[in-house]
C-alpha cells in the first residue's frame, strides 16, 4: 500500500505541473492587456506602464514568465495579483467560503442519496422508485443555473423560507439552499448508484444466507446490503469533492457567494492571469488528492482489490 | 416449486423448471445473429428507446427545417418579429408561448436555439469520438510508451474542470463578440476528449487479450488490421453509450458558457443565452425562461435515455 500511494504521488507530480503549464498557457494566450486597465480611464503613462510590466515579468518571453511563476509556487510564494493584493490572501479569504459549500453539499448528496437510493433498490418496481428515478432524470436534464433561480426565485422571493444570496453572511441556513443546488445532479448520481447496487446485492446469494440464518431484516439491509453496495458510491461521493468545488463557479454567481468560483470568475473577466492561474491550481491539487484518497479508500473497502 | 422438487425422486430439475430451458430451446437453424443485430432485435421493442428515439428524430428534424414549425425567424431582428409593445405579453393566437422583454415570439426563438445547442453537442461528441477514440485505442492496443504518454497527457486535461477551462479561454473573445459553434466545440472538445478516451482504452484493453485476437495474429494479421477489424468493433459498445449519455453534458455545458455570456455570439441565439436573458424577468414573466429551459431538459433527458436504452441492450449481462 506505501509502495502504491508513493507511486501515485510521484505520477500526481508531472500531472500537476502539466496542468499548471496548461492553464499558465491559457492565460497567456487571452487576448487583451492586463497592465490597460489599472490606471483608470486616461490609460498609464508609458513609464508607469513598462515598469508595471517588468515588476509582473510580462515583459518576459513566455516560458521564463511560467518558469518564476513555479519558482514562486515551490517556495511558497502565489505572486501578487494585479490590484496589489497578495495572492495568497485571496485565495485564504475564497476557499474556506467554498470548502464549507463544497462540504454541505458533499454531505447533502450522501444523506439524501444513500437514503433514498437504498429505499428505492429494497422496493424496486414500487411508486416510490419509479417518482424517485423520474426525478433524479430531470434533476439530471435541468442544468444547475435553471434549478438555481428557480429555487432561488421560489423558495428565496415567494416563500421567503431562506435567504435569496449569501454574501457576507456565510451562515448554515444562508449555506443550505446554494449547497442543495450545487449537490443537485451530484445527489442523483449517488441516488442511482445507491439503487441499483442495492437492487443487485438484495438478490445475491450472501443476502439469501444471512436471511436464512434468521438475522432480523434491519441487519441484514444495513449489514448485508448496505454496506456491500456503498463500495461504488462511496468511490463516487469522494471524486466528487473536487467537481463540486469547481463546478461552483455558476451556484456561486447566482447566490452570490463569495468563494472560489465567484472570485475566479471576476479574475477571469478582469484578465487577473496569475490569480486565475493560482486559483485553478489549488482546484486541481484537490482533484489529485481526492481521487488518490478514493483509490486507497476503495482497496480499504473492497478486500478484493489489493494494491502492490 | 419446492413442493414440486420435494415429492419427485431424481435430483434433476424438470426441464421447465430449470432456467436454461431458453438455451433448450435454441433455433439451431436461424443464422447467427451478430451483438449488434441482437440488440437492435431487443432495442425495436423497448418503450424507453422507441420513445427517446422519436424525441431525438423530432428533434433532429427541427434542428435541420426550423422553417416547418415557426413562420417567424428570430434571426431577423426587425419591427415585424420584435415589437417593443408586445413585452413580456402573455400567448396570442398564433404566438403560443408569448413574448419576451423585447417583444420578441418565445416559439419561435425556441425553435430557432435548437440548432446552436444541437450542433455544439453533435460536434463536440464526434470531437471527443476521433481525437479520445484514437488515441485511447492506440494506448491501449500499443500500450507500453504511448499509453504512459497518452494516459498522463489525458489526467493533465482531465484535472482541469472542464466549465472552467471554457471559461477561461473563451473569455478573452468576448470583445469580438463570442467564436461561433465551431470555437465552443474545439475547447469543450480539448477538454472533453480525456473521458473518451479512457474509456475507449479499457475496452481495448478488454479485447486485446481475446482468443479471436491470438486467432488474427496467428493467422498472420497486420496490427493495425486488428486494430480496426477486430478490436475497435468490439470497443465500440462502450464508446457509443459514452458518446449519447456526454452528448447532454455537452449541451448543457454549452448553455452554461452562453447563460455566462462567454459562449456562442448573440446572433445565435442559443436555449443558454434565451434562459440568461429570461432570469432578469423571472417575477413578471417566468414562462419566458420555462419554455428554453424545459426545451433543453428534454432534449437532454432525450439522449441520456437513449444511452441507457442502448447499454441496456448491449450489456451481455442483461441479455435475455
Amino acid at each position: 500500500m506505501g509502495w502504491y500511494v508513493g507511486r501515485r504521488l510521484l505520477q500526481a507530480i508531472p500531472v500537476f505541473l502539466g496542468a499548471t503549464f496548461l492553464l499558465y498557457l491559457m492565460v497567456f494566450l487571452m487576448p487583451g492587456d492586463p497592465v490597460a486597465g489599472l490606471c483608470g480611464d486616461r490609460g498609464c503613462a508609458p513609464a508607469v506602464a513598462s515598469a508595471l510590466r517588468s515588476q509582473y515579468h510580462l515583459d518576459q518571453p513566455f516560458l521564463v514568465q511560467y518558469l518564476l511563476y513555479v519558482k514562486g509556487l515551490l517556495t511558497g510564494d502565489f505572486g501578487t495579483a494585479y490590484s496589489g493584493r497578495a495572492i495568497s490572501e485571496v485565495i485564504a479569504t475564497a476557499y474556506p467560503v467554498t470548502v464549507k459549500l463544497a462540504l454541505l453539499a458533499l454531505a447533502i448528496e450522501a444523506v439524501f442519496g444513500i437514503v433514498a437510493g437504498l429505499i428505492a433498490g429494497l422496493r424496486r418496481g414500487g411508486v416510490f422508485d419509479g417518482t424517485v428515478l423520474v426525478v433524479s432524470l430531470l434533476v439530471i436534464a435541468v442544468p444547475t443555473f435553471v434549478m438555481g433561480f428557480v429555487a432561488q426565485f421560489v423558495i428565496g422571493v415567494k416563500l421567503a423560507w431562506l435567504p435569496t444570496t449569501v454574501g457576507g453572511n456565510q451562515t448554515f441556513t444562508a449555506l443550505l439552499m446554494p449547497a442543495f443546488v450545487l449537490a443537485g445532479v451530484s445527489l442523483a448520481y449517488v441516488l442511482r448508484l445507491t439503487r441499483t447496487a442495492v437492487a443487485e446485492n438484495a438478490s445475491a446469494d450472501y443476502v439469501r444466507t444471512a436471511t436464512a440464518k434468521g438475522l432480523t431484516r434491519r441487519r441484514v439491509v444495513v449489514v448485508h446490503i448496505l454496506r456491500n453496495s456503498l463500495i461504488p458510491v462511496i468511490t463516487f461521493i469522494g471524486a466528487d469533492l473536487g467537481v463540486l468545488m469547481g463546478g461552483a463557479i455558476v451556484t456561486e454567481g447566482i447566490f452570490a457567494v463569495p468563494g472560489v468560483g465567484n472570485t475566479l470568475y471576476q479574475a477571469i473577466l478582469k484578465g487577473e492571469g496569475p490569480t486565475v492561474v493560482s486559483l485553478v491550481t489549488i482546484l486541481v491539487i484537490v482533484f489529485i488528492i481526492t481521487n488518490l484518497l478514493v483509490d486507497v479508500l476503495y482497496a480499504l473497502l473492497d478486500p478484493r482489490i489489493r494494491y502492490v | 416449486m419446492s413442493e414440486a422438487a420435494g415429492r419427485q425422486p431424481h435430483f434433476v430439475a424438470p426441464l421447465d423448471q430449470t432456467p436454461l430451458e431458453a438455451v433448450d430451446r435454441l433455433d439451431e437453424a436461424a443464422p447467427p445473429t451478430s451483438l449488434w443485430a441482437e440488440a437492435w432485435h431487443k432495442l425495436r421493442r423497448q418503450p424507453l428507446f422507441i420513445v427517446s428515439a422519436i424525441l431525438v428524430v423530432f428533434i433532429a428534424v427541427v434542428v435541420a427545417f426550423p422553417q416547418w414549425f415557426s413562420s417567424i425567424s428570430p434571426m431577423v431582428q426587425d419591427g415585424e418579429n420584435c415589437r417593443l409593445a408586445n413585452s413580456l405579453a402573455g400567448p396570442t393566437s398564433g404566438h403560443i408561448f408569448g413574448y419576451d422583454k423585447q417583444g420578441c415570439d418565445v416559439f419561435a426563438q425556441v425553435v430557432y436555439g435548437a440548432r446552436p445547442s444541437f450542433l455544439v453537442g453533435v460536434l463536440t461528441v464526434a470531437f471527443t469520438l476521433i481525437v479520445g477514440g484514437a488515441l485511447g485505442a492506440i494506448a491501449g492496443y500499443y500500450g507500453r510508451w504511448l499509453d504512459a504518454l497518452v494516459s498522463r497527457v489525458s489526467e493533465i486535461f482531465y484535472a482541469v474542470p472542464l466549465v472552467l477551462a471554457a471559461i477561461v479561454l473563451l473569455s478573452g473573445f468576448r470583445a469580438q463578440g463570442g467564436v461561433g459553434v465551431f470555437g465552443v466545440v474545439l475547447v469543450l472538445g480539448a477538454f472533453g476528449w480525456p473521458q473518451m478516451a479512457r474509456i475507449t482504452r479499457g475496452a481495448v484493453l478488454a479485447v486485446r487479450s481475446a482468443d479471436f485476437v491470438t486467432a488474427a495474429t496467428a493467422l498472420g494479421v497486420s496490427r493495425g488490421r486488428i486494430l480496426i477489424r477486430h478490436v475497435l468493433p468490439n470497443a465500440a459498445a462502450a464508446m457509443i453509450v459514452t458518446a449519447t449519455v456526454s452528448l447532454g453534458t455537452y449541451i448543457v455545458a454549452e448553455a452554461t458558457l452562453s447563460f455566462l455570456g462567454v459562449g456562442l455570439p448573440r446572433t445565435l441565439h442559443s436555449w443558454g443565452m434565451q434562459i440568461g436573458d429570461a432570469k432578469n424577468w423571472l417575477a413578471q414573466a417566468p414562462e419566458v425562461l420555462f419554455y428554453p429551459a424545459a426545451a433543453l431538459a428534454v432534449t437532454v433527458l432525450a439522449f441520456i435515455m437513449l444511452g441507457d436504452a442502448v447499454r441496456d441492450a448491449l450489456d451481455p449481462k442483461v441479455r435475455g
